[in-house]
């Protein structure tokens, strides 16, 4: 049987002001396939799905879907012809439960209709399930992290049982465990003919379950062709329409002496148990572990949030207590903390009162704040760390997403810290401006800085780190070196087997 | 926040420009030294309890309990200098009274994290209702010579209440942008989570803001009581929408994180002349709180065109359209 096509977008152009987000730009989906849609930040490939969505409407262009045209798209009408959408960030009901928020998002009929409570429970539970993900259904959305609010949404997709399903970088949060199990589900749906739209900057993942890859850039049109006859470095050439030297720049850094050491660490309010590990001058420790491994809560404890209340924690060979985060920063240790727009940075505040936040004492002359100073030390990082913004006084708000990533850095790196914590540091950002912020780390490293870095991305890890601790369950499972780390034994340590 | 001279302060400065243009042709009446002293006198109190609560709406709470803590501290205060009490002890002991309440309402809001608008709506309502229940509605009158105009003669009073006023405006301009604690208002506001990983404490910033409204509360009610030689224990009734009014209207976001002292006084300005400029144009002084009303309807939707104008763009740049 010869595919049929369940979507098609002609020569699709939209502009928002100046700027021109689609030129000219195709596309075309096929039945039972998965279409990875691909390109850096500001390529255009969100606009691109709200225009299948109607959540926007194509300045010009046509859009036929099912083999009947859609004139006048809307989400109202995108949802009766079968398409749903996971964005990338979670747009749940906080202050309902997950059983609620996927009944709202899949059943149907009367206001007044009477509910099957037993029912509305078991396909919920279902649909969790294949999800993927192991959740209670009475749990308030609110008390989720990001990932597991993510997983709700796929389940609130895969309940609308869809035609064409958009996933607009659905794994940008989930630990590599989850993603793999997320990978099955897409796969079950192409086998029942589903089409799926597949936005993601992890080219593994792309290369792992696409059939075929669109690459945008600038608003433009690439390249569509099969994923089996390109190679990544290939698709991050089209992407940035430039080589990259390498997606990970190690580099031989000497290792100095230890700085931070915590001994048989445990905090009850986070959960971290028993935690042991040091972390020394120009090392980058990776921290590796599925999502609620307790990752970001180690990260916590060490930052003052979360107090530990056993062990013992020596900073450059002093015993020393961290009760909060301002003895944290007083004693040189930087946090960049996990999602950005909810802990990083201050959206209506202007980028210079942003990086100098964490750091008023050293912009302000006796007490005092000073206006230049601060300026000149948001100038500084502009230019260090290439953020792309109009002028210093430009709100974080109208920032893209890597750049809002590195005014959260700049503002630790303003510290000059001895010990940075990066919880997720290139969660969601382009590839481009992930190898940037890569090289930075590198840079810091070169600097003297000890870096410990979290990160759900195990080519990340294994590319970043020079030791790699794998959390299990509060702990840590094991320890590997550089030479030896390999996906495999990470998954296993923090999978929890032994051996 | 500071430095951008952000457009609802140019529109509400061009509104005010416009008025007293029309004025001038209009009602030049308007503009001599009485009339011009008396409408700053009366809205006194509210510039004075607008800046406590710009701080707090710019740390993302709200106190709608300023208008009882004002009716409290005023009749407290009359109490006090029928009682013999010096005028300044008694303008030590308003500000205190004023904090006190502040105090309540800041650690019910920043430590125990109970709602703003919950917490001062039940002080709204207990203090008005409980001064009601203590004055059983009596005005406090006879007051004592030296408590009227401090003592003083009336233009030597007045001044002093002009420079009064005019410190704390410029003390609360500088304060928020040029120190440490100014900052870490608006840090808290914008993001409370990042303030705190940047080492501020926001629960104590929280505390602060509402005990320095309720002190500003009282100081207000002090300057107002020397006014007149009685006190009405329904005095400030309204007081709170009127100055949230000003603040809104001076362009601080009422989410939190955004505006500017500036902007208050502008806001101040513009909400001060308009009712009695359209009575000397020969409006109805009926329509004075319904154009209020429809002035900061208006302002508060071009802030939300904006912030909605604002985030397609930032969303644009985000997520990559």
């Amino acid at each position: 049987m010869a595919p049929t096509s369940l979507l098609q977008a002609t020569a699709i152009t939209k502009s928002y002001g100046d700027l021109k987000a689609l030129d000219n730009v195709s596309f075309e989906l096929m039945a039972g396939e998965i279409h990875a849609l691909i390109g850096e930040n500001g390529a255009g490939k969100s606009t691109l799905i709200k225009i299948m969505t109607g959540a926007v409407t194509a300045d010009s262009g046509m859009l036929v879907v099912s083999g009947e045209p859609v004139p006048h798209n809307s989400p109202t009408v995108a949802r009766k012809l079968g398409i749903s959408v996971i964005y990338q960030q979670p747009a749940l009901f906080p202050h309902l439960t997950i059983r609620e928020n996927v009944a709202l998002a899949t059943e149907s009929g009367p206001a007044w209709r009477c509910i099957n409570w037993d029912r509305r429970h078991q396909r919920c539970l279902t649909l969790l399930e294949q999800a993927g993900a192991c959740l209670d259904p009475d749990r308030l959305v609110e008390t989720l992290s990001l990932p597991e609010q993510q997983l709700v949404e796929i389940a609130k997709a895969l309940g609308a049982s869809p035609k064409i399903l958009i996933m607009d970088e659905p794994t940008a949060s989930l630990s590599d465990h989850e993603v793999e199990r997320l990978l099955g589900v897409m796969e079950n749906l192409r086998s029942q003919g589903v089409g799926i739209v597949y936005v993601s900057h992890r080219l593994e993942e792309v290369a792992a379950i696409a059939d075929r890859v669109t690459v945008l850039r600038d608003g433009k049109h690439i390249a569509t062709g099969d994923v089996k006859s390109v190679s990544s470095p290939e698709l991050i050439s089209l992407m940035v329409g430039r080589e990259l030297s390498s997606v990970f720049p190690k580099r031989e850094v000497q290792i100095g002496e230890t700085v931070l050491e915590l001994r048989a660490v445990s905090s009850r309010m986070s959960g971290v148990r028993n935690v042991s590990l040091e972390v020394r001058r120009g090392e980058i420790l990776g921290i590796a572990g599925l999502v609620g491994s307790g990752r970001t809560q180690l990260a916590e404890t060490m930052f003052g949030l979360t107090p530990a209340d056993s062990g013992q924690i020596v900073l450059r060979g002093r015993p020393v207590a961290i009760r909060s985060p301002r003895e944290a920063i007083q004693l040189g240790i930087g946090y960049v903390p996990e999602d950005r727009r909810r802990h990083g940075v201050a959206l209506e505040m202007p980028i210079f009162a942003n990086i100098s936040l964490a750091n008023l004492r050293s912009v302000s002359r006796s007490g005092l704040i000073s206006r230049s100073r601060e300026c000149e030390l948001a100038e500084e990082f502009i230019g260090q760390l290439r953020i792309k913004a109009s002028s210093v006084y430009s709100e974080a708000n109208s920032l893209s997403g890597g750049n809002q990533q590195k005014v959260a850095l700049a503002r630790w790196l303003a510290l000059r810290p001895d010990v940075l914590i990066l919880d997720e540091p290139t969660q969601g950002i382009d590839v481009g401006s992930k190898a940037e912020i890569h090289r930075l780390m590198g840079d810091l490293a070169e600097r003297g800085l000890a870096i410990i870095m979290i990160s759900s991305e195990l080519p990340e890890i294994l590319g970043m780190s020079d030791r790699i601790a794998v959390m299990h369950g509060g702990g840590i499972a094991g320890f590997l070196a550089r030479s030896e780390a390999t996906q495999q034994k990470i998954l296993t340590l923090a999978l929890g087997a032994t051996g | 926040m500071t430095i951008e001279l952000y457009r609802r302060e140019t529109s509400v400065g061009i509104a005010i420009v416009v008025l007293t243009a029309v004025l001038a042709f209009k009602a030049v009446g308007f503009f001599t030294v009485g009339n011009l002293t008396d409408l700053l006198l009366a809205n006194m109190p509210v510039l004075i309890v607008a800046l406590g609560m710009t701080l707090v709406i710019l740390s993302g709470q709200i106190d709608i309990s300023v208008g009882s803590v004002f009716a409290v501290c005023s009749v407290a205060a009359g109490v006090l200098a029928k009682s013999g009490m010096s005028t300044v002890t008694v303008g030590i002991a308003a500000c205190a009274i004023g904090a006190c309440f502040g105090a309540l309402n800041g650690v019910l809001v920043a430590y125990l994290r109970i709602p703003s608008i919950i917490v001062t709506l039940a002080a709204m309502v207990a203090l008005r209702d409980g001064l009601r229940w203590v004055t059983q509605g009596a005005w406090v009158e006879n007051l004592p010579a030296n408590f009227q105009w401090f003592g003083l003669s009336q233009p030597a009073s007045q001044a002093l209440t002009f420079s009064l006023a005019v410190t704390l405006v410029v003390s609360a301009a500088w304060s928020l942008r040029n120190v440490q604690a100014g900052r870490a208002v608006y840090a808290t506001g914008s993001n409370e989570t990042a303030a705190r990983l940047a080492g501020i404490n926001p629960a104590l910033i929280t505390f602060s803001v509402f005990v320095i409204t309720g002190m500003l509360t009282g100081c207000a009610a002090l300057l107002n009581s020397v006014r007149f030689d009685q006190i009405p224990s329904n005095t400030g009734l309204g007081l709170e929408l009127k100055v949230i009014a000003v603040v809104v209207l001076g362009g601080a976001a009422i989410t939190g994180g955004r505006g500017t002292v500036f902007g208050t006084l502008l806001g101040w300005i513009l909400l001060g002349m308009i009712g009695p400029g359209l009575t000397f144009l020969g409006v109805s002084a009926y329509w004075e709180r319904a154009i209020h009303g429809t002035i900061i309807l208006v302002a508060v939707a071009a802030d939300s065109a904006r912030v909605w104008s604002g985030r397609n763009a930032g969303n644009l740049a985000a997520t990559g359209a």
